[in-house]
Order: structure tokens, then sequence, then C-alpha cells
């Protein structure tokens, strides 16, 4: 036991982590509590940290393609599209129109597995055991279609700059027009079973308001700032790729607790589904590589590419030097920005919101560590 | 043989003997529970739970009780040895002594006390005090914290619980647990019948299945073990066969609870509609049979809820009680009364 | 108070609607897969560790001894040793030791490969007590898969020299001893 530091305080000192329940691997939050209420909470990251950003200082561009899954285990494709279109953007690489279109539909099947995993985890942290296993029955259509098609279930490295590794097959469009219809039967039990319940209603609503004046000082971005009813997506803020031939909505919620970010997550399930069934049905023909990729990737110059990932906004800068391994590369995040929103969160209310709040942000801690 | 039966079933011998058929049944409880609910949650998880052990797993509990004996119990630093020790002994023991009054058939009954519902529930609260002391004990503040919520949690709940088996009683007007099935025999057409078909009884058995849910400590008012907040509660610093007690107690709480609610409201080894006349082996074997159907009926729901729905967060689980509970159970009570008296009149 | 007790009443329909859907999947069939007794088809594209390419015909493999892979691996987990017989024109493979325990199957080695001699295994079926059972001799293992389909195995003009596992190690100084 950590003695009291200040034996006249009536509080307690409470490490949460790095081992424990519901902070989805090794994040430690220390939490000031007075009674069952959390006074302060202050995350302390690094546990979990693996120099990836020092990693793509010293790889050259292609060997970082296996670095991009290690982050995010939850969304590993939208962290390769940030890269590849990064260094794309530098090096001025052509990438083929058909290539394009399977890395959104990958990307968007990805996202649909990702909010699957979130839902269940969010659940699980609630106290409701089932529905994870439910949303892993989903997930589990996603990750076999997504192994038929690139060889590995969570860490993917299938993208590559100039295009992706190999074309997808009608087995694969098959699957992914099963699976929207699929998905479209099973999101109503979701709704039935969790949404609708009075006792998971009570423990989301109201609870962790996130205003608009919060979720823009600390940078929060994806369903965190979509929830409190700023429509701020890459995708159609910033379009790249080939997002601006896709029809769908942002969708957001004015409210900014925790219900609205879980109903805002759950209803970007359903654009994902729409934005798969277009990509499917738009699909051109063509190669799936480009022709002039060079062997080497030599890029100068630095940029920062955005791209819209699972949890928010993901931004790679690249400062390159004109030799095909980055000078510099910083990693931006989603969840360490929405993170940082945990402390003015969490002051004054029960250990048990806290668990619902944490849950409600999607955090994904390798991400954050890095 | 008559001799050596009568010598068994009578007194004092008999008393020992039908102790040690509680006891053993008890544990033979917990451990088909276990299974149970545990091959339930899988199906319902679309999973086929324990499989492996045993034709469809059933030696599962077997092996896991065996493997519990045998790991070491470990008593952290800074805790209080003697206290720690005790709490699972507290919590595993005093459901054991409760079920000595539950008639599981016309003479299937250890003891038939005039105050048997108050028996149990004295023996019942004891669960509070395990919990304290093995939380405190532990020198863990999860564990604390868990401790802290069950006292809040489990004194809040008492007072529906009371009041809800009160209206029991005023209807039968005995506190003997053998009194209450005597009065739910019959035909629903000849008039007296099962407590749970009058309205007011309906009400007060589903306050009881609640508040019963909660004094278990079951999901979803799982407050104490929460272990998506408080790790596991109360019981963080178990090993071994203490965890395993803390599991048998709260199995053997929930087959009490179950018990009881069969004997007030479900017409204890009754059926609804015919009357088992006579007596003799093949009658109360059936007996006995209604009785343990109609509880693990209950039990099953409890199994099932626990793995529907989330968890009630602490201030929502005391407002319920609270402002929700313990009114409707009081003008539950009220309107009995009143309806018990006019019925007189 | 109307609508507290709409709230009650809406809330306990919710629990009751959610009772339903658990109760409907509970008897449903289960959808596991008892692994050890069945297993599922995996699919062709699983990229298990690298191989090498096995020729059909005679049985040999495509490595040219380029390097190209040992220098595109971003985990410097492969190691190749190849040898220039005397009076022979090009280098031969004597050994292909790859790593396991670094890789990370980004697959640059593949795609490296000028004559197309890499593939990836599909075994997945991987387990070991040791880090050192993930060390791999790629030709003994190419060597073996011809021989179980009748071929003739790799002839190698030189004496070959014992397969050292650890000569890639003793090069590179992270390999964490």
């Amino acid at each position: 036991m950590i003695p009291n530091p200040d034996p006249t305080q009536e509080t307690l000192v409470l490490n949460m982590g790095p081992q424990h329940p519901s902070t989805h691997g090794v994040l430690r939050i220390v939490l000031k509590m007075d009674g069952e209420y959390v006074l302060e909470a202050e995350p302390i990251l690094g546990y979990g940290h693996r120099m990836h950003e020092k990693m793509g200082e010293v790889r050259n561009h292609k060997g970082f393609y296996a670095n991009v899954g290690r982050m995010d285990y939850g969304g590993a494709l939208s962290f390769g599209h940030g890269h590849v279109l990064g260094v794309e953007r530098l090096s001025s690489i052509e990438v083929p129109e058909r290539a394009e279109y399977i890395r959104v539909l990958t990307t968007e099947l990805n996202r649909v597995a990702s909010h699957l995993l979130w839902f269940g985890a969010y659940l699980l942290d609630l106290g409701a055991f089932t529905p994870i296993l439910y949303a892993f029955d989903d997930r589990e259509f996603i990750l076999d279609l997504l192994e038929h098609l690139t060889g590995a279930r969570i860490t993917f490295s299938y993208f590559r700059i100039g295009g992706v590794c190999c074309d997808v097959d009608d087995k694969f469009l098959d699957g992914a027009k099963i699976f929207v219809k699929r998905m479209r039967e099973r999101l109503p039990m979701y709704h039935k079973l969790v949404t609708g319940n009075i006792i998971f209603r009570k423990r989301a609503e109201d609870v962790g308001i996130v205003t608009r004046d919060m979720a823009l000082k600390y940078g929060a971005t994806g369903p965190v700032i979509r929830g409190c009813g700023i429509d701020y997506d890459i995708r159609k803020t910033e379009p790249y790729s080939v997002y601006p031939d896709f029809d769908f909505d942002i969708p957001t919620d004015d409210k900014g607790d925790c219900m609205s970010r879980y109903k805002v997550r759950m209803e970007e399930i359903e654009q994902s589904l729409r934005i798969i069934e277009q990509a499917i049905e738009k699909l051109p023909e063509g190669p799936v590589m480009g022709e002039k990729v060079p062997k080497k990737i030599k890029s100068s110059g630095d940029c920062y590419m955005a791209v819209e990932a699972a949890r928010g906004e993901l931004g790679y800068y690249l400062a390159c030097d004109g030799t095909d391994t980055p000078y510099r590369m910083k990693i931006r995040s989603p969840s360490y920005s929405n993170l940082s929103l945990l402390k003015e969160l969490t002051s004054g209310i029960l250990l048990s919101d806290l668990v619902s709040v944490m849950g409600s942000l999607d955090l994904v801690i390798p991400e954050i560590d890095r | 043989m008559s001799d050596l039966v009568n010598l068994l079933f009578t007194p004092p011998l008999g008393i020992l003997v039908a102790v040690l058929l509680v006891v053993v049944f008890v544990f033979t409880n917990s451990a088909v529970l276990v299974y149970v609910e545990r091959k339930l949650c899988g199906h319902i998880q679309r999973r086929p739970g324990p499989y492996e052990v045993g034709p469809f797993g059933i030696l599962q509990t077997a092996i896991d009780g065996l493997k519990l004996m045998g790991k070491q119990i470990l008593i952290p630093n800074g805790a209080d040895r003697k206290l720690f020790m005790l709490a699972p002994i507290l919590s595993f023991v005093p459901p054991i002594v409760a079920m000595i009054v539950v008639p599981f058939s016309d003479s299937v009954q250890v003891r038939d006390l005039d105050i048997g519902v108050l028996f149990v529930l004295s023996l019942a609260a004891v669960n509070v005090l395990a919990i304290l002391i093995a939380g405190w004990a532990s020198s863990n503040k999860y564990a604390l914290f868990g401790a802290i919520r069950a006292v809040a949690q489990n004194v809040a709940y008492e007072i529906p619980l009371l009041i809800s088996l009160l209206t029991a009683v005023l209807w039968t007007g005995s506190f003997k647990l053998s009194a209450f099935v005597d009065a739910q025999t019959g035909s629903v057409l000849e008039g007296a019948n099962w407590f749970v078909f009058t309205p007011w009884g309906f009400v007060a058995f589903m306050v009881y299945f609640i508040t019963g849910m909660a004094e278990t400590n079951r999901a979803p008012f799982d407050m104490p073990e929460a272990e998506s907040e408080l790790t596991a509660g109360f019981h963080t610093e178990y090993s071994g066969m203490g965890f395993g007690l803390f599991f048998l107690g709260e199995y053997t709480n929930m087959l009490l609870m179950a018990s009881i609610a069969t004997t007030l409201f479900l017409g204890g080894y009754h059926l609804p509609f015919v009357t088992l006349g006579g007596s003799g082996f093949f009658i109360e074997l059936m007996q006995v049979c209604i009785f343990l159907l109609k509880t693990y009926g209950l039990i099953f729901i409890m199994i099932w809820i626990r793995w529907t729905f989330p968890r009630v967060r602490f201030d929502q689980l005391m407002n319920f009680c609270w402002k929700f509970l313990i009114p409707v159970s009081m003008i539950n009570l009220a309107v009995t009364a009143i309806v018990l008296k006019l019925g007189e009149l | 108070m109307f609508e507290y007790l709409r709230e009650v009443v809406i809330g306990a329909k919710s629990l009751l609607v959610g009772m339903a859907i658990t109760a409907k999947y509970g008897f449903s069939k289960t959808v596991t897969v008892h692994y050890p007794y069945e297993e599922i088809e995996i699919t062709p594209n699983f990229r298990g560790h690298i191989d090498l390419v096995l020729n059909p015909k005679n049985g040999k493999h495509k490595c040219i001894s380029c390097m190209m892979c040992q220098r595109a691996c971003p985990s410097g987990c492969i190691n190749i040793h190849a040898e220039k017989p005397e009076g022979a024109k090009k280098k031969q493979l004597v050994s292909y030791h790859l790593d396991f325990t670094k890789c990370s199957l980004c697959a640059n080695c593949t795609e490296a490969c000028p004559t197309s001699a890499l593939e990836f295994s599909n075994e997945y079926n991987l387990v070991g007590t040791s880090r050192h059972d993930f060390h791999f001799e790629l030709v003994g293992r190419l060597n073996a898969r011809a021989e179980a389909l009748g071929l003739v195995a790799e002839e190698v003009a030189v004496p070959e020299p014992p397969a050292k596992p650890d000569a890639g190690e003793t090069q590179s100084p992270d390999s964490g001893e």
C-alpha cells in the first residue's frame, strides 16, 4: 500500500493499472479518491513504449510497413493508409485507382472491426459479458475476410507504397457483400440488447460530458469530437484517397456524453457499410500497383498526412532529406489526444463512471505509447 | 432394516445424519451450479462452455475444486491473518446452517423451527459480515472498496427483503416454513393456492427476487466484486480454497434464496393444480423433485439475468432500493394487511 | 410521478427484450470450432514464415544468392551463406538462416526477390519450448520437402559445412543473448 501522503486529508490514492481489467492494456491511472468519488485522475503513460517513431527514422519507408499495424491493433489498416499516402505524396508516386478503392474498402472493413471490438470492450467495462462475444462473432467474419486477402488477421502489412500488395478476388468481394448484409441484420439486435437497455442507458447517459470547448481545447478527434456536435471527419473536411467518390454521412450527436459517443460509433458502422457497398459496386478494373514505383523510394521535403482512423485523426509528419529513410517521423495518434481529456472529464465523478468514460473514449494503449 | 432406518433418522443420531446430508447436498449443489452456470453462459454466448473434462465437461468443477485445493493460500503482507482466514468460513457456513429449516418435502426437513423465516434471515445476514471482514483484512484498497460497497448494499436491500417476506408472513400468519407450504395446497380453482398468484403476492415475490439477487451479490448487482472497476472486489487477495469457499458460499446463498422463494411464494413442494395426497416414499420423492425443479428454475433465471445485463452503478443501485423497492414493498404490505382484514370481516 | 412510472415500465420492457435475445442465442447452435478435433480451412494466402520455393520438377530452389532479401529485411532476421565453388561461375546457396523470432512478416523480402525464390509458408501450428526452435534453416527444410516428394535432394557442390544456426547471431550485435 502506498502510504497516504497527507494523513490529515481524508483522501486515498488508488493505483488503477498498469494491470487492471478496464484499462485495456498497460495504462496506469493514479486516482486521488474521496470514498467512491474520484477527485483527480492522472494518467501515466509509457509502459508500452516501443519507439515506433524512432524506428521510422532508422528503417526505410518500406521497412516501416510492419510497424504501422503494431501501433493500433484495432484498426491497423488506417495506420498503414496514412503512412503510404504520406510517402506517396512526398515522392509523387501515382497510385492506380483500383488500388485506392481497395484501400478504402479494406480500411472501412477494418473500421467496422475496430468499432465492434470497442463495442464489446465497452460493454465489458460496464459489466455485460455477452455482447463482446456477439460482437466478436461478427468481427471474426471480417478478420477471416481480411485474412483471406492479406494473409494476416491483425497486423496486415497490406498497403504498399504505390498500391496494395495483392488484388482482391471474387471470394473476398462476395464475402464482403455477405458481411454487409449480415451486419445490417445484426445491428438491430445490438440496439435491442444494449442501446435500449435501461441499465446501460443509466450508465452512459449524462456521464462524462465533453463540451465543445473542451474537445477543441484538448484536440479531441474522431467519435469523441463528433459526439459533441462538431462534424469533424478528415474523410470529409480534408478528403484524401477516393473518399470524395462515396456518398456517406458524418454522424454527430449534440450531448457529448458517453451515450453520444456510443451512438456515433454505432452509426459509423452503418456508414462504413455504405462505403463498403459503394466501393464494391464502383471498383474499377486495372492494376493494383503503380508501374513507376522505384525500388528504392527516395523522397525529400516534408509533409503532414492526416487520415481518419477508427479512433480519430491520425497524422504522419514526415521530414525527408532525399534518402529512402525519413529524417524525422512524428505520429499524431488519436487516442493520445482523446486520453488527455480524461483528467478534466473525471474530476468529481464516481469510480464506476470513470470506467464508463474511459471505455467510451475507446483508448488503444499501444497507440498512445507507441 | 426398519430398525436401522429408525436409528438413523431419529434423534440423536438422526440430527447428525440429517446435517451431514444437508452438507453433502450443499456441496453437490455448488458443484452442479458452477457447471450449470458455465454451461449456460457458454451457450448464451454461442460457445459450448466446459466440455473437455469428462463427457460434456461434467467433471470440470471437480477438477477445478481439486486445483483450488492444491493451490497455496497466499496471505498478503500487512493483512490481518486471523480475520483473513475467518472470512471465507464465515461466508460459507451460515447458509449451510440456514438450509436445515428448508422443507424439501413433507418429511425431508431437518428441523421445522417455529421461527424458521427469522432463522434464515438472521443467518443470511452474516454474509455481509464475511465480506466486510474479507475486504478489511485483505489490506488492499480494491478489497476495501468492495467491502464498503457490500455493507451499504446489503444493509439497504435487507429492508425490502424483510418487508416482502413480512407480506407472506401476514398472509400465512406464521413464521414456520412448513406452515407456508401447507397454506399453499389445493388447486387454483379451490381458492387457496400459491401466494404468488395473488396480486400482492406477485409484487412481494418480484421484490423478494430482485433483493435476493442483490443480497447474494449477483450481477447486475455484483457491486462488491465488480471486476471491471475493483479487479475482483473483496476477494482480490484470496487464492486457493479461500477463494473456493467464497465461491461455494455464493452458490449456497443462491440456493438458499431460491428455496426460500419457492417455499414462501411458489407453493413449496406442491403442484399448482393437483394435490399430492397420501404419503410414502414415492410421494416424498415426487415432492423433493418438484421443490428442486422450482428452486433451480429460479436459479436458472438468475444466471440468465447475469449473462444478459450490464452492471448497475452504485448510486443507482441505492436509489433503486430506497426510492423504488422500499416504497413499493411498504405499499404492498399495507395493501395486503387491509385486504386480509377485509377478508376476515 | 407519471414520468417515473413510465420509465419503470419502459425499463422493465427493455430488460425483457434483452433477455429474449440472450435466450434466443442460448438455444441456437454454438459457433465455436473445437480446434484440436476440428480444424478450419486455412486460406492459402495465409502468411506463415518464409520458405524457399520448391521447383516441383527438379526439387531445387531458385535462389541466386543475390542477398536482396537480406538487405531488404527491416528486422535483420535473414542470414544467407553462399559460396562460390571452384570452377563454377555463380555463387551457390549453402545455408539460408531465418530468425523467425524477429520477423514481423512484412513481405519486404519476398517482394525484393528478383527470382521469386521466396514464398510464405502456410504453417500456423508453430510451437516450441525455446526461442531457438524458431531459427529455421530454409535449405534444410527445402531438401526435406523435396525428399518427401520423392525428388532428388539439392546437391551442393562444395562439401557442406555443418549448418551453423549461430552464424548469424555472432554478426548481429542485437541478437539479445
